[in-house]
């Protein structure tokens, strides 16, 4: 049984989105061109999520990837939740009180952010009033600490992290009326997320991390060759800062359960994230949130279940590291995406396959037989291949899809394996988890000529 | 010139030491010294200047040279056969669809085979015979149109099945043939030799060949060439022949009055492998393989093969950027699909080894067809390029036309279809090259289909009605640049798609044009004939009708208002233009031509009127749009829209009048339809165009009034006889050969161009007559479509081919035009051909290699004529227009 390429397309499509900046009077005046993004599950339904907005009371555009783990609702709450945050520790104190005047006074209030949605990435209708509340209770604090200095987006990117991972957990310990909701705001806190999100303002790009999803960045040598730069660090057992950040962080007497079989408490692969309350809050409080919770989370034997060597909690922080990036001319595309793809792909491959995408492939090397000893039928093999590779460029539209077209389906020679694709993409869901991870990806286009002219000006 | 000789000598003689290889790999430091210091200086002056040292100029000079011109000198800007002749594949292949390039192919094959004898050189000739390939019944349907056409030529040459082709050559998979045609006597030879024996040949009949020498430009005056400057000094000359290939182009537009020559290059690419373990045969045949695009010859033990890709690419649109030809970069994905059919066609060469890839510019022309003849603007400049990758085949046959043109005033064939007067300036624009070229390329190995159109470059002359009948479903052709209407569309009715209505057979429009023939019987019909040539003659005094009635043949001297269909005839009586010419006023002159006219009719009105300012040529093409109405309602249509009557009594047939149509004055109407049908032709100021349009459709209503296209006039004037210019009649046909003799008033009272000739064929008889062709046993349906070219057999025996054909609605039938020469059975001589011979014989027209029964009529039918036909009023005859 095997799927048409048109079958391959249509699952390979499904989830893809692309975005560009308009244009004004014929010029781009921002540093990003535009982006595409996509989505394969292996999970079902899919556990990862990614969210794209541009901030309307600041200048810059926010992008984010986000993992899910132990369900979706983390994810999909951290996706919904998390750019507002980012927005408000953003604005200026005048501008909070303007927003704050309004809501208070029932006008209405100025659009914060402009979403860039795929229509499959929904928003919760039934928690938003309470996800609101949460936030104007952040914003209220920020005019009241009004601290008169302009932001800084490293401190507002962190701070933004570890408020929403707070509410979110203050939520759930605090429980509502609504047994729906009740259930929800549970959820979201006994589920996890990692989070990867880029902010571009003009020639400054931040990617603040939390967790092993990655951000990466496409830099054109000037010989036309591609190569990868890193812009955030996996927290995970691989990562020894991380490692030693988490040991320093308990007594010696842990150190030998603190991280097992490369998880954190023998559990949990990423080092840092959103939710997972079972990794933050004390003992007795899980007992008593589990116990005076609905039945369904009762029943469930993952949150009743304490994780082995649990003395010192908490074990786990939202906390995102941040990396300070300014562009370049050179640097032509930001990548960011979940391990479902850095698993299979190698950064510098990655890199190649997008730069050669967004160019137009033309920079694929001419072949030249030269001296060598070149038969008619090693010739024509080497082309074929050379074809393949250029006619599955031309079958995507969207630079996220052909990257996921070769994560599922390269061979061993780096080349788009139908043959291969189709079985990779026709498992059944209850195998596709084990060949593969949920894949998300965002691929942000950078203006060169915006960026060298940001560059002359200063 | 002595010394000059040796050089080339000494030259020629490194050339053959080495093999072929290294040549082509561009070393040339090794004979940088023998060429050097110029061993001669220009000289001050000579009778032919031609420029280009590569086939197509070797051979001009060979040509001439043996035809007594003794001043001839030969420049090349950098050494001989050095541009594409060098990288040429050196296939002589006489299978050409086209007859007059199957003549200069078969001309060129017995030229080379004993050019080594002739001149000492080796020119690699080795007759190996070539197979082309059919991978589908259409293909193979194409295929034996060409061996019919090859062997009335007495080229031998067979249809043989797939297993016959594997006993040929072992290495071909015949998994996917239908067929194929063989050639036994194609041949191999190496291209660059063969120039170079051709230039020896002529140098030691006294033609100077000076290399690295480049022409700057060419200075005319008052429509003369008189001199060719180059960066070693000026040379006056008579004549000057371009024959610079892929810069001729640039050449021509080099000088303060440009020549226009439309040629662009493209890469080209061939593959070039070592030797197969066990050599492959010299004598192997070469192997075509169009629907593959390939073409396979052996080549020192391994293989060359090329083609001609789908996605070719162009070059040097915005000109030349280097002097010889270097080798062009290989590009090996672009040679992919190639290499893909090479492997299909022949597995076992998966473990050959690749020697090179070989990148050539060749040039190409706007319509397939090589560019020959002189400038329409600059007498004694000629033309000789735009080979379209066939320049080793044509170039011993082209080159003894151009001779043959410069030395006698026209070669001994009609070369019209080569002609570079068939193109204007429009062809000139370096998009327009562009893109057509990258069409032409690929077309070289597609199929062709009766009534192919070309598909880039269009809707560059259109009618101002273009619009209006674009949105009534018109379809398009395109001649001279000019859009006209094939046939209308019904509303909702569906044809098929470009690609799926090529055929041989029955086309999907077959009933559309029905209709519109019988409307144009029953009712009345409006086509838009606004492409065709429109000339003014006037003068002060008599100078206009002087000069015409030497140039045409019939009287011109008529009563102002009436309309006379003549030929223009050359010397030889030969129709250089058919065309209809209204009597305006005593002193002025309306003259309507073939669209493709425009060029050669000027320059001919233009070379033969004396250079007098009372006398104006004026060309008024842009300025009319022509409406033909159709019909025995025509006149209906037209009396009510003009308030004046048109009967016969009143609007006699071959008549014309000023007169207004609607609101709009100043129409020139002419009784006259171009198809023996009643009706009329208006004449419209294009500014009036849409509003007399748009009357007459209105009007037209209530007596069925529609729109038709070409088809329906051309089924309607071959079913009666009608011969058209650059079809039927050409300028080896005088008007006697076609029954037009009542055109030609031999008794006018004064002497006209052509007349003697016309004279002594009155009295002697004639040795080819127009005759057409009722197809008998013919199933429109099931059976293949005639289309031209197809040879006549008379009593078995072969007599002529066909110049045109069309089914005809009335008769029901397929009718063919065409001529019928008298062959003695025994020598082969040319006799008489009297009505008799036509008469008394038995005719059949192959078709692909089927013969039809057909019956030979000299008259047409009298019973098609829907008005009685008076003896002088009739225009029996008459037009071209195609």
């Amino acid at each position: 049984f095997y799927l048409t390429p048109p079958q391959v397309n249509s699952i390979l499509k499904a989830n893809e989105y692309s975005f560009k900046v308009p244009e004004f009077d014929g010029k781009n005046v921002s540093s990003v061109l535009g982006f595409d993004s996509n989505q394969l599950p292996a999970n079902a339904p899919i556990e990862d999520r990614r969210s794209a907005a541009t901030c309307l009371q600041t200048r810059g555009m926010l992008l984010g990837v986000f993992d899910g783990h132990a369900g979706c609702a983390c994810a999909q709450a951290v996706s919904e939740r998390l750019f507002y945050y980012i927005a408000v520790s953003l604005l200026p104190h005048e501008t909070l009180l303007e927003i704050e005047n309004a809501v208070e006074s029932g006008r209405a209030l100025l659009p914060i952010l402009q979403w860039h949605k795929h229509p499959n990435d929904y928003f919760s209708k039934e928690a938003s009033k309470l996800y609101f509340n949460s936030l104007r209770t952040y914003w209220q604090e920020l005019i009241d600490l009004n601290s008169g200095e302009t932001t800084d987006v490293r401190e507002a990117l962190i701070n933004a992290f570890k408020r929403l991972d707070n509410d979110i957990s203050l939520e759930a310990q605090v429980g509502d009326p609504n047994s729906f909701l009740n259930y929800l705001v549970l959820r979201v806190a006994f589920s996890g997320s990692t989070a990867c999100v880029a902010h571009v303002d003009g020639v400054d790009l931040h990617v603040a991390n939390t967790g092993d999803s990655r951000a990466m960045l496409g830099v054109q040598e000037e010989d036309g060759s591609w190569s990868a730069v890193n812009l955030s660090y996996d927290h995970n057992a691989q990562n020894e800062h991380e490692v030693e950040r988490v040991k320093m962080e308990h007594p010696k007497s842990e150190e030998k359960s603190l991280v097992k079989q490369d998880r954190l408490l023998g559990l949990l692969m990423p080092f840092r994230a959103f939710g997972d309350v079972k990794f933050k809050w004390s003992i007795e409080l899980q007992k008593r949130v589990v116990e005076s919770g609905p039945d369904q989370l009762n029943d469930n034997e993952y949150t009743k279940f304490i994780p082995p060597n649990y003395y010192t909690p908490p074990y786990l922080t939202a906390e995102p590291e941040v990396i300070h990036h300014r562009l370049r001319p050179q640097d032509k595309f930001l990548v960011l995406a979940t391990d479902g793809l850095w698993e299979t792909m190698h950064r510098q491959d990655v890199a190649r396959i997008v730069g050669e995408y967004l160019t137009g492939v033309h920079h694929q090397q001419p072949i030249a037989v030269g001296g060598y000893k070149v038969t008619l039928g090693q010739m024509h093999g080497l082309l074929t291949e050379r074809r393949a590779r250029i006619s599955s460029v031309f079958e995507d539209q969207n630079a996220a899809t052909h990257l996921i077209r070769h994560a599922v389906g390269n061979n061993e020679f780096g080349t788009v394996d139908h043959e291969r694709l189709s079985k990779m993409l026709s498992l059944p869901e209850e195998l596709a988890r084990m060949y593969r991870d949920d894949i998300t990806i965002i691929v942000v286009q950078f203006n060169s000529h915006v960026i060298g002219a940001y560059q002359n000006e200063e | 010139a002595a010394g000059m000789f040796l050089r080339l000598l000494s030259d020629i003689q490194w050339r053959a030491a080495h093999p072929k290889w290294r040549r082509m790999t561009g070393s040339q430091r090794s004979t940088s010294t023998t060429a050097e210091p110029h061993p001669l200086s220009l000289p001050a002056q000579a009778q032919v200047v031609i420029c280009g040292g590569g086939i197509m100029g070797t051979s001009v000079a060979y040509h001439l040279s043996k035809m007594g011109f003794k001043d001839i000198v030969l420049l090349e800007q950098g050494r001989l056969a050095a541009g594409t002749t060098r990288f040429c594949a050196g296939v002589v292949s006489t299978a050409r669809p086209v007859s007059i390039e199957l003549k200069m192919a078969h001309y060129s094959n017995k030229l080379y085979q004993q050019l080594e004898q002739e001149t000492g050189v080796q020119t690699g000739y080795m007759k190996t015979g070539s197979i082309s390939l059919a991978q589908t019944q259409d293909r193979l349907i194409s295929l034996k149109r060409i061996a019919s056409s090859l062997n009335v030529m007495g080229i031998p040459c067979e249809i043989i099945s797939p297993k016959k082709v594997s006993q040929l050559h072992p290495l071909i998979n015949i998994h996917d043939l239908v067929g194929a045609m063989y050639v036994p006597e194609d041949a191999l030879v190496s291209s660059a030799n063969v120039s170079l024996a051709l230039a020896t040949a002529a140098s030691r009949n006294g033609v100077q060949i000076h290399e690295r020498t480049s022409v700057s430009h060419v200075t005319i005056q008052k429509g003369r060439v008189t001199g060719v400057e180059t960066d070693r000094g000026r040379i006056q000359c008579e004549y000057f022949v371009n024959c610079a290939g892929q810069w001729a182009y640039e050449l021509g537009h080099s000088g303060e009055e440009p020549v226009h020559i439309p040629v662009h290059a493209c890469e080209h690419f061939y593959l070039l492998t070592h030797p197969l373990q066990e050599p492959l045969s010299s004598s192997l045949p070469t192997i075509v393989d169009p629907d593959g695009r390939i073409y396979i010859r052996n080549w020192q033990g391994g293989i060359l093969s090329g083609g001609f890709e789908k996605n070719p690419k162009p070059l040097f649109t915005e000109g030349r950027n280097q002097l010889e030809i270097q080798n062009l970069q290989e590009d090996w994905d672009h040679f992919g699909p190639l290499l893909s059919a090479l492997l299909r066609r022949m597995p076992g060469l998966e473990a050959l080894q690749i020697m090179q890839l070989v990148n050539c510019p060749e040039s190409f022309t706007p319509d397939m067809r090589c560019i020959m003849g002189e400038s329409p603007t600059a007498r004694g400049y000629f033309v000789l390029a735009g080979m379209n990758s066939a320049g080793i085949s044509y170039g011993g046959g082209a080159g003894k036309y151009l001779a043959e043109w410069i030395v006698n005033g026209y070669p001994s064939e009609n070369v019209w279809p080569l002609d570079l007067k068939r193109f204007g300036t429009l062809q000139s624009s370096r998009t327009f090259l562009r893109h057509r070229v990258m069409e032409v390329m690929p077309l070289m190995y597609d199929l062709k289909v009766p009534r192919w159109d070309f598909q880039t470059g269009r809707q560059l002359r259109t009618s101002p009605l273009y619009d209006r009948l674009d949105a009534q479903g018109a379809r398009w052709m395109e001649k001279h640049g000019f859009e006209r209407v094939k046939y209308f569309v019904p509303p909702g009715s569906d044809l098929l798609d470009l690609d799926h209505s090529k055929t041989f057979y029955k086309p999907d429009w077959f009933d559309i044009v029905g209709s519109e023939v019988k409307c144009c019987k029953e009712a009345v019909c409006v086509i838009d004939m606004s492409s065709f040539t429109k000339f003014e003659i006037s003068s002060t005094g008599d100078q206009a009708l002087e000069n015409l009635q030497y140039l045409f043949s019939n009287d011109l001297d008529v009563p102002v208002g009436h309309v006379v269909h003549t030929g223009m005839l050359n010397e030889k009586g030969g129709y250089e233009n058919d065309c209809s010419i209204a009597r305006l006023s005593k002193r002025s002159f309306f003259m309507i031509s073939p669209t493709d006219q425009q060029v050669h009719c000027w320059a001919w009105l233009k070379n033969h009127l004396p250079d007098d300012s009372n006398l104006v040529l004026e060309d008024v093409t842009w300025k009319y749009t022509a409406l033909n109405l159709i019909g025995p309602r025509a006149v209906d249509v037209l009396s009510e829209l003009s308030y004046a009557p048109m009967t016969a009594e009143h609007f006699p047939s071959l008549f014309c009048k000023e007169m207004s149509v609607g609101y709009a004055n100043g129409i020139r109407v002419m009784s006259i339809t171009h198809t023996g049908e009643p009706g009329f032709v208006l004449y419209i100021p294009i500014e009036y165009a849409l509003h007399v349009y748009n009357e007459v459709m209105n009007m037209g209503q209530k007596y069925g009034i529609r729109n038709a296209g070409y088809y329906a006039l051309r089924s309607l004037r071959i079913e009666k006889f009608f011969a058209f210019w650059g079809q039927d009649l050409d300028a080896f046909t005088t008007p006697m050969e076609c029954g037009r003799e009542f055109q030609v008033k031999l008794d006018k009272g004064m002497e006209f161009l052509g007349q003697e000739v016309l004279l002594e064929q009155k009295q002697n008889g004639v040795y080819k007559r127009f005759t057409m062709f009722i197809l008998e046993d013919h199933d429109t349906d099931m059976d293949l479509w005639p289309w031209w070219g197809e040879p006549i057999f008379r009593n078995g025996r072969y007599v002529g081919k066909t110049t045109s054909s069309a089914y005809s609605y009335t008769l029901e039938r397929h009718v063919c035009l065409g001529f019928v020469h008298h062959f003695d059975e025994q020598t082969g001589e040319e006799l008489v051909v009297t009505t008799d011979f036509i008469n008394q014989g038995e005719y059949e027209i192959d078709i692909a290699g089927q013969r039809f029964q057909a019956k030979a009529k000299l008259y047409p039918f009298s019973s098609l004529f829907a008005q009685r036909r008076r003896k002088d009023d009739v225009e029996l005859s008459g037009y071209q227009r195609e």
